[in-house]
């Protein structure tokens, strides 16, 4: 069967053409409304396009008229059957409501996340111990193999002039680093749980190596004066950016489930968000302290007092996850 | 198997395709996205230079955290600001959408640009051309998780109608009973060939364009046979041209 070509086109283009001014206005203002005899005018002329595609393909006619009206009903397509989010935003509710529960909601995730770096934390302090002869190749970096008694004199004698200089740019500096380590973290739960098995272990290797050095060394009160303040924030960041992965791994892993994997993926995505979100604002406040508190030692700020600000701190954000949104379902 | 659209069949039965984004296309985009990002944060040095001297480690922090931002959340922004394009991908007419070819969803947006990091490891997103290469709908890891394609925004292309009536006389349809054969005789899949080799005949090379009229003028012509005088003085192309005329339209020469 063959189309009378000049015919279909122009009994068609007015209506395509009048699809095609509705669409653009609806492209260039996607979260606009639109009223219900605009609506119908709409569907009626997505409906039409639909109609001349069917045809057009059926007659194996020209290529570029059916790109043309592909281009039509799939743009037509997107506007009527997208959803466009028109809930408000509240960052407020979405930080102190949604992310507590949805940290709550994955708690076996969280466990898996603890466990991986704080067991890396207890290897890392055994094997400081036992191959302390060797100490330095538990480090992650050279300067961390002076002995902990000489870096505590070098911190609180010259440290804390340089920081003082330089604090605003230290502490954004931290913040930035911090985040993108955060952010790579969550990141690797699409490697299937390896990226932040491995990412989480090794830090806590290191954490517990380092944390040991400084007990034997008879400088543990140092260590939670210049750790608590903002390491009660920062490594639960970091455990938390682990949950957030392992729920990515999770998703990725049926276990018995029959739902595609896309639809795994999207319903833990608004969790995962909500995570990372507090994460985000976790890391903030941590590289803040970091930079314009942790730093500065005895005698300009007492032990006592930075270690009863961490230990206020940890129980003040056990206490949001546990407690923040639990009276809403 | 991968494939080259995404293919969509609407409630009401009608199927259509949107042209997936190739990871070259992609490639050239990030890279126009990645020089926007320098140019922005070059941008705020410049304006916060002025001030710097009053507080270089205020500023030095501030540009620090607004280029950490602006790298971080420029995808995240723009996507959700232009319904699913950044600049480059502006440029080079991509789109992200939703796999079911509905606009991406802010949550979706986030999620494929915080899982950057994991497609550009080890070097420059090579993990995520190895996954747009594997995947049926190429795409990266980010995509993946998010549920999301890039396609090609298709620009309303629309046929010059106008060159199929360009000729005013048509000596074969001083024949009406073999122009009428002609019609009955032509497949459609020959028809559609011919009027395709019409309408595009300006971007064919000169040789390819005297070889694929020849080819179709040959076809045709063992079809039906006209009168001498009528088809003596043409050429292939104007053959084929005018068999076109006849074979798609139905309007009588007066």
């Amino acid at each position: 069967m063959i189309l009378d070509l000049d015919r279909f086109v122009r009994d068609g283009e007015p209506l395509w053409q009048a699809l095609d001014q509705q669409l653009t206005h609806l492209e260039k203002h996607p979260y606009s409304t639109i009223g219900v005899p605009d609506l119908e005018r709409l569907h009626a002329l997505y409906q039409r396009a639909s109609s001349d595609l069917l045809r057009v393909r059926t007659l194996h006619s020209e290529a570029r008229l059916r790109t043309y009206l592909e281009n039509l009903v799939s743009r037509a397509y997107t506007a009527i059957h997208g959803v466009t989010e028109q809930r408000r935003f509240s960052p407020l509710s979405w930080l102190l409501q949604h992310f507590p529960r949805a940290v709550r909601r994955h708690s076996g995730a969280l466990a898996l996340s603890m466990a991986l770096f704080w067991g890396g934390a207890a290897l890392g302090a055994i094997l400081l111990v036992l191959l302390f002869e060797d100490r330095a190749t538990l480090f992650p970096f050279a300067g961390l193999e002076a002995k902990p008694s000489e870096r505590v004199k070098r911190e609180t004698i010259e440290r804390s002039k340089m920081v003082s200089a330089q604090t605003g740019r230290f502490s954004a500096h931290l913040i930035q680093n911090n985040t993108r380590v955060a952010i790579f973290t969550f990141a690797l739960g699409m490697t299937y749980g390896v990226g932040p098995t491995v990412l989480l272990f090794s830090n806590g290797v290191y954490l517990g190596a380092v944390a040991m050095d400084y007990i034997k060394d008879g400088q543990t009160i140092f260590l939670l004066g210049w750790l608590l303040p903002h390491g009660v924030i920062e490594l639960p960041a970091i455990i938390l950016a682990g949950q957030a992965a392992f729920l990515l791994t999770g998703a990725l892993l049926p276990r018995g489930r029959r739902s595609p994997l896309a639809q795994r993926l999207r319903e833990i995505s608004p969790d995962a968000l909500a995570i990372m979100g507090g994460v985000a604002v976790m890391l903030l406040w941590a590289g803040i302290v970091e930079a314009f508190f942790s730093q500065y030692h005895e005698p300009v700020i007492p032990y006592a007092v930075k270690i009863a600000f961490g230990v206020g701190q940890l129980a003040a954000l056990v206490a949001f996850l546990k407690l923040a949104g639990s009276h809403e379902k | 198997m991968k494939s080259e659209g995404l293919e969509i069949y609407t409630p009401e039965g009608v199927p259509f395709s949107l042209p997936l984004a190739g990871a070259g296309t992609r490639l050239v985009a990030l890279v126009v996205d990645l020089l926007a990002i320098l140019a922005l944060g070059g941008l705020v040095f410049s304006a916060l230079k002025a001030f710097e001297a009053a507080a270089p480690d205020a500023i030095g922090g501030i540009v620090t955290l607004v280029y950490f931002v602006l790298s971080t959340a420029y995808g995240i922004v723009l996507e959700i600001w232009w319904n699913g394009q950044t600049l480059g991908k502006r440029l080079l007419g991509l789109r992200v959408m939703d796999c079911h070819a509905r606009p991406a969803t802010a949550t979706q947006i986030v999620v494929r640009n915080l899982l950057r990091p994991v497609d550009s490891i080890p070097v420059f997103y090579l993990a995520g051309a190895i996954a747009c290469w594997l995947t049926r709908h190429r795409q990266r890891l980010g995509d993946l998780a998010a549920g999301t394609v890039v396609v090609r925004t298709q620009e309303s292309l629309r046929a010059d109608w106008s060159q199929l009536t360009r000729a005013k006389f048509n000596s074969l349809r001083e024949h009406p009973a073999l122009a009428a054969r002609l019609r009955q005789r032509t497949a459609p899949e020959l028809a559609a060939l011919a009027l395709d080799a019409v309408l595009r005949r300006e971007e064919l090379s000169p040789d390819a364009r005297l070889a694929v009229f020849a080819a179709l003028a040959a076809r045709l012509r063992t079809l039906v046979e006209f009168p001498a005088h009528a088809v003596e003085s043409l050429s292939d192309e104007q053959y084929v041209h005018r068999a076109v005329e006849v074979l798609y339209s139905t309007s009588r020469v007066t």
